[in-house]
């Protein structure tokens, strides 16, 4: 019994001793006397989100979910909640001007997924970043949006 | 009919515990292969875009097929009425959960996925034969555990005879089910309807092999004798089943080749298929087939008593046909050509109308070899947690 | 839910260089979605009619390919260059378990001494065998006839793959980085030819036809084998043409002419 309440207060120190290390690259924010750690999300473009902000943090996995399976299955396209337009629209800029991967820590998805610990293997498959079309010219440039097609 | 004893093993012996290491050093390093193979994806095996299925299958298969082979010892026990293999029974069944977990693992964890097993689970598409073979694989696993309660349970020994005959017809679908994965693929040559009762066959002559080597390497390692007898009825009968699966195998050649559009793959298999001629006609005729077939009928001649060291031998071999028949059927399927344009030389980037070649890799030797060591450790810890080992198989028991 | 189309503004960041070069290879067609958002496209030779945005693919559709054997240049594989660059389909110089969703295939009749080249792709079948094997429903066939690998739901069995007559199929042996975002694919999965769907499902031809045409090649030809005006329909009435491996009965949709089996 001492045994197993020595443990646990060895896993309690590791943890208090991992955690706030991690969180180091989060901003600190108060609310009210509390003084929360926040995840850095990047802002995506335009005004707002296809949903409020609410709803899409709480709910973003079902929607694309959902309308994974329509449009892989039944071929339903141009629907808002398309995990293109989310990469697309929050791309963020690496320091070569072209939207980093999910290999940044930095991405629009992983910044928050991080943060909450919950893995996801969307990006085994889908590209993360848009398209990238290389001219004759050998200009880079990025295309974004359902237009492309 | 007097009450037989069973009792547990002691695993204390260095024998139990050394066996035990070994058996636990295979499964990791078996593991170690899947998380290789996982991660750098599985261009570092022997498979490619041409033969899919490689080695790991072949280790699977023989698992799940002997299986349900293992289980005919108590079938031919509690439905047959054969009293001589009353003692038999419990090993019998307690084998046949341990190498079909083996096979499961085995094929799981060869995926492109294995992560995504809940996926398979969730989602079913009941056309395929695989989606079958889940259901048959797991069921088999439920209905042998319900058998043994019968068995192990004295006030269920009324209802052993029902549990028998559910776990026959059950252990029948699931090797025509096995079979069948190779039967239904009507555009591979090598494979036809011949595939189900085949392995069916191949069930019997392999798990009855397996079955007698644990028997007398548990008796050996634990000082129960086994009487001459029951050795002789053990591997006369396994000779029954080794004509039994030569007898599928030359139905299945002569009848493809009687079609002038097989004759292609026939004379692959049978003729100038350099590795896979070799080990269909050396391995699966010869050592697995004609030979033991030989030794066991002459050295048992006339009323002769078989030594264990005669039925072990014939054991080995038939497992040695029965790995070199699965490497042919599975591998050589998949290394002759599709026939795209029948009649035509074919040739394109992607190994259109040649012969593909296949190397068996480390990993997936590793991976085949944790199969088979998760199975003997299931086996060894079962035999140590409850009671399956008879406590001695002398003559006097065995007597009818 | 609150769904509200978001604007990006993308007529502004379409290459005009590219527009012009679509446009003359074959028109450009643009749809507007909903104000702001345009949809640019290709429209198909003769039967143009794009699918309404959120609606389900059509049964009353079945997407086909009639192939010239005659026109094939056994030297010309622009189509499945087309193929690789279109889907990223750029390997690890590992021919044996690099993907292939399309290949060139030589064939040679030893009996009378002619020699052919064609194309070969997923077939596309009415009946598929993958679709019938795959255990979890991953294979499926879309309601327009298109044969599919759902990535989410395929757990790497590799059963379609022993099922296919065509060999159409690849296992996806090796990590992918940047795939296009609308070609996802992955590691442990099975893919093969998707007759370009993301391009079919905005009224454009598939990337081989469009480059074969390029080509001045002319022997692909792309579209609904159930309109009975379409051109595809109409040849196929028409002249003699024939499916591989036909004898068994899976009535694939891509179709060759002038094939000498």
């Amino acid at each position: 019994m001492s045994l197993r309440r020595i443990f646990i207060v060895l896993v309690a120190v590791f943890m208090a001793w991992v955690v706030p290390g991690e969180a180091q690259t989060v901003p600190e924010k108060k609310i009210g006397n509390n003084s929360v750690l926040l995840p850095a999300i990047p802002r995506g473009q335009g005004d707002h989100c296809v949903a409020d902000a609410d709803f899409m943090r709480r709910n973003h996995m079902t929607m694309l979910m959902h309308q994974r399976d329509e449009t892989v299955r039944q071929g339903i396209r141009g629907k808002p909640f398309s995990l293109k337009e989310c990469v697309a629209c929050h791309a963020v800029e690496g320091p070569d001007a072209m939207p980093v991967t999910v290999a940044s820590p930095q991405h629009f998805c992983r910044a928050c997924h991080d943060y909450a610990a919950v893995s996801i293997d969307c990006f085994q498959c889908h590209a993360s970043r848009p398209d990238v079309v290389t001219d004759a010219g050998g200009q880079g440039g990025v295309v974004r949006g359902a237009a492309r097609e | 009919m007097k009450r037989i004893i069973f009792s547990e093993i002691d695993g204390r012996s260095t024998g139990f515990r050394g066996l035990a290491a070994v058996l636990g050093g295979f499964f990791l390093i078996g593991l170690a292969a899947v998380l290789y193979v996982e991660h750098a994806g599985h261009y570092v095996t022997g498979g490619s875009n041409q033969v899919v299925w490689g080695l790991p299958d072949v280790f699977a298969m023989f698992l799940i097929v002997s299986a349900s082979g293992v289980l005919n010892v108590a079938i031919i026990s509690s439905v047959f009425r054969k009293t001589p293999y009353r003692p038999l029974e419990r090993l019998s069944c307690l084998l046949a959960i341990a190498m079909l977990l083996g096979g499961l693992m085995i094929l799981v964890l060869d995926l492109g996925r294995p992560d995504r097993v809940i996926v398979a689970m969730l989602n079913r598409n009941f056309k395929s034969v695989f989606a079958w073979n889940f259901y048959l694989y797991t069921g088999f696993i439920a209905v042998v555990v319900l058998y043994l309660w019968m068995q192990m349970e004295r006030r269920m020994n009324r209802f052993i005879l029902a549990a028998g005959l559910l776990a026959f017809a059950w252990r029948i679908a699931l090797t025509t089910g096995s079979g069948s994965i190779y039967g239904v693929l009507v555009a591979r040559e090598a494979y036809s309807a011949i595939m189900g009762p085949m392995f069916v066959a191949m069930s019997f002559s392999f798990g009855l092999a397996v079955y007698i080597l644990v028997l007398l390497a548990a008796c050996k390692g634990i000082d129960r004798e086994i009487g001459a007898v029951l050795l002789r009825r053990l591997g006369r009968l396994l000779g029954i089943f080794i004509v039994a699966v030569l007898y599928f195998a030359t139905v299945q050649h002569l009848v493809n080749l009687y079609a002038a559009e097989h004759s292609g793959v026939e004379r692959f298999i049978l003729l100038d298929g350099g590795i896979y001629t070799l080990l269909f006609w050396g391995g699966q005729v010869i050592i697995g087939g004609l030979v033991p077939l030989a030794l066991i009928f002459i050295s048992s001649r006339g009323g002769a008593p078989l030594s264990g060291r005669t039925v072990a031998l014939a054991s080995v071999m038939v497992i040695v046909g029965a790995f070199s028949q699965l490497y042919v059927l599975i591998i050589g399927g998949q290394v002759y050509p599709l026939p795209l344009f029948p009649g035509m030389e074919v040739s394109s980037s992607f190994y259109d109308g040649v012969i593909n070649t296949y190397t068996p890799s480390l990993p997936e030797l590793a991976l085949g070899l944790g199969g088979v060591a998760l199975a003997g450790l299931v086996v060894l810890f079962g035999m140590k947690l409850l009671r399956f080992m008879p406590a001695t198989l002398a003559n006097a028991r065995t007597n009818t | 839910m609150s769904g509200k189309m978001k604007h990006t503004g993308i007529a502004a960041e379409f290459n005009p260089a590219r527009r012009k070069f679509l446009g003359a290879i074959a028109g450009v067609a643009s749809v507007t979605l909903a104000p702001g958002v345009i949809l640019y496209g290709i429209t198909r030779s003769g039967d143009a009619r794009a699918r309404k945005p959120g609606t389900a693919a059509s049964p009353d559709v079945r997407w086909g390919l009639l192939i010239d054997v005659n026109h094939c240049d056994s030297g010309c594989d622009k189509c499945v260059s087309a193929c690789v660059e279109e889907n990223g389909l750029q390997g690890h110089g590992r021919p044996a378990t690099d993907p292939q969703w399309i290949r060139k295939v030589k064939i040679h009749d030893p009996d009378t001494g002619l020699s052919q080249s064609l194309p070969v792709m997923c077939q596309h079948c009415a009946e598929p065998p993958c679709v019938d094997v795959c255990p979890t429903g991953a294979s499926f066939k879309r309601a327009d006839g298109i044969v599919l690998v759902d990535r989410h739901r395929c757990i790497g069995c590799r059963y379609c793959m022993m099922a296919c007559p065509y060999k159409a199929r690849s296992f996806v042996h090796e990590e992918i980085e940047d795939q296009k975002t609308y070609a996802p694919r992955g590691k442990g999965t099975v893919e093969a030819c998707t007759l370009c769907i993301h391009r079919v499902d905005s009224d454009r031809l598939p990337a081989c036809v469009e480059a074969c045409n390029d080509a001045g090649g002319g022997a692909m030809l792309f579209g609904d084998l159930k309109d009975p005006n379409s051109e595809i329909a109409r040849r196929v009435a028409r002249y003699a043409s024939q499916q591989i491996r036909g004898d068994l009965g899976l009535d694939p949709g891509v179709r060759y002419r002038n094939l000498s089996t």
